[in-house]
């Protein structure tokens, strides 16, 4: 299956049922993600008190447009707060160590990795994640076009990858494939779907969808 | 991570007071909120110091004078510092990632801990993370380890990109702390690591960078950054070269050459500028001013090969620099 051989704007592998149906999936494995984390996440909590005195703050933050006021430990990144706090397992955990970029979100429409992000340090921020892209039932034209340009095979690293190539092309960094390539560069796909991400970045920056 | 508590500071002495009483500096965290997770850094107070008045870029005639905590992104992409320092600008843009350079600011940049594997391995040896407690790399992985600076404690690289540019463009920077304000040049902040690799930097306790101040030179414009590494973005260096000259009628007037990924600081080549200094601006002449970056050069088996690398380095960096139009 050559890539090379579709120089048309859209990857031309548009089906328009597969990504309903892929959202509803992605909505399942998102709630059983969220599920599997609670127990964790006041194991977590259950730590500190026995040991220091953690001083926690109440931030507030604008996330995918919505008021959220929250107590945070210190301890707590944006990804922490983001996939534990407010529900919203769509930003993944890669390395924790800001090396993978799978945690890419927008703070105030830059993008960074949420994980080196300490969410105490980031009150009244405006946060995007990738459940913020959609419109309804219609996804971002970027999310479209890694699904029409095979942008993912296992999709762990795949929300990340999509926020900083909407970012990427918001920055006027997607030119050419070689820009586009240079400047991802902090997203790492282990399945290797760099050729089908470059493409879909490409074509949504070509076309103007943004 | 080992539980610490954090304030913010509302200005510069607010900040110096908690770091005088032993609070931390935390700006980007970038370096900071990684080796915390990993517990090589174990503060127990942090002083947030974003809100600070420290974002600011501006220009005195040619020089310009960057905020501490102008982000590596912004500082970048700033039309002065591209007119000005294209230097600064391009090794910024070797560095790190898109999402990293949104956080990571001008100071914390140069305050980084090294990249040395074992530095962040608590069950290896390392004299940085743990004083006298022996180096893993000497006898172990010590391929993109340093030739110059090294001790018999560590071997150890400083990682930064724009500091290699920095300490060539003659950069100087401002810290202010309990102690009053002062200003030395970035190439004075960084100590070797003699017996005690455990003391990076020369900040007094509680010393805060304010601003960094690059002068103009009218080498500024023919400077570029070379980064070799092994793959071709977001990677540290294995050898870099900043190089600036001042050419008139094909012969070098001045010339400014530092290197990364070779040392166990940002490493001035001063005995390579030298060297070029009237002489015509072409290969011959770089590769023979560039062979005198081996001078107190010590390799060892994993990293030997960069005895030919560094030279190599330096003289495409001096060929690009020239070449820009």
């Amino acid at each position: 299956m050559s890539r090379e051989a579709e120089p048309t704007q859209s990857c031309g592998r548009s089906e328009a049922p597969v990504s309903v149906t892929r959202r509803a999936a992605l909505q399942a494995a998102a709630s059983a993600v969220a599920f599997a984390t609670a127990p964790a996440s006041r194991a977590q909590q259950a730590t500190p008190a026995a040991t220091a005195a953690i001083e926690s703050s109440t931030i507030r933050l604008v996330v995918n447009g919505q008021q959220r006021t929250l107590t945070v430990d210190p301890r707590q990144s944006i990804l922490d707060v983001l996939r534990e706090t407010l529900d919203l397992p769509g930003t993944k955990k890669g390395c924790n160590a800001g090396a993978c970029g799978a945690c890419t979100v927008l703070v105030d429409g830059r993008r960074i990795n949420s994980c080196l992000a300490l969410a105490v340090m980031h009150d009244g921020a405006e946060i995007t994640t990738i459940e913020g892209l959609a419109k309804g039932d219609t996804l971002h034209p970027l999310q479209q076009a890694f699904i029409e340009c095979e942008g993912f095979q296992c999709g762990y690293c795949t929300p990340g990858q999509i926020m900083s190539g909407v970012a990427c092309i918001a920055e006027g960094h997607a030119g050419s494939p070689q820009e586009i390539k240079a400047w991802m560069s902090g997203n790492i796909c282990r399945c290797g779907a760099y050729a089908g991400i470059v493409e879909a970045i490409a074509s949504v920056a070509k076309g103007g969808k943004l | 991570m080992i539980p610490f508590s954090l304030q913010k500071a509302a200005d510069i002495s607010a900040a110096i007071a908690a770091a005088k009483t032993g609070a931390r500096y935390i700006a980007g965290g970038t370096t900071l909120v990684d080796l915390m997770r990993e517990e090589v850094e174990r503060p127990d107070r942090l002083v947030d110091i974003n809100a600070l008045p420290l974002r600011r870029i501006q220009t005195e005639g040619n020089d310009l004078v960057i905020g501490a905590l102008v982000t590596m992104s912004d500082c970048a992409a700033h039309p002065d510092v591209r007119r000005l320092q294209p230097l600064i600008s391009e090794s910024l843009l070797e560095g790190a990632s898109p999402q990293l350079r949104n956080l990571a600011t001008m100071g914390g940049n140069l305050l980084q801990r090294t990249r040395c594997p074992y530095f962040r391995m608590l069950d290896a040896r390392c004299n940085k993370r743990t004083p006298n407690s022996g180096c893993s790399a000497i006898d172990g992985y010590h391929g993109n380890h340093a030739l110059l600076g090294t001790s018999s404690s560590c071997l150890a690289t400083h990682a930064s990109d724009v500091a290699v540019a920095l300490v060539a463009l003659d950069a100087t920077m401002n810290v202010t702390g309990p102690g009053g304000e002062r200003t030395f040049p970035v190439e004075a902040l960084f100590r070797l690591p003699g017996a005690t690799p455990h003391l990076e930097h020369a900040l007094q306790p509680g010393e805060l960078i304010t601003a960094i101040r690059v002068p103009g030179g009218r080498y500024a414009r023919r400077a570029r950054y070379l980064k070799v590494r092994d793959r071709s973005s977001y990677e540290f260096a294995v050898v870099s070269a900043a190089a600036a000259l001042d050419i008139e009628n094909g012969v070098i007037h001045e010339a400014r050459v530092a290197c990364g990924g070779v040392g166990t600081k940002p490493w001035r080549m001063r005995d390579v500028e030298k060297a070029l200094i009237g002489k015509p601006a072409d290969r011959a002449s770089f590769a023979q001013a560039a062979r005198l970056s081996l001078v107190g050069a010590a390799p060892r088996a994993g990293n030997k090969f960069k005895m030919e690398l560094m030279p190599a380095t330096i003289v495409r960096a001096l060929e690009l620099g020239r070449d820009v139009s």
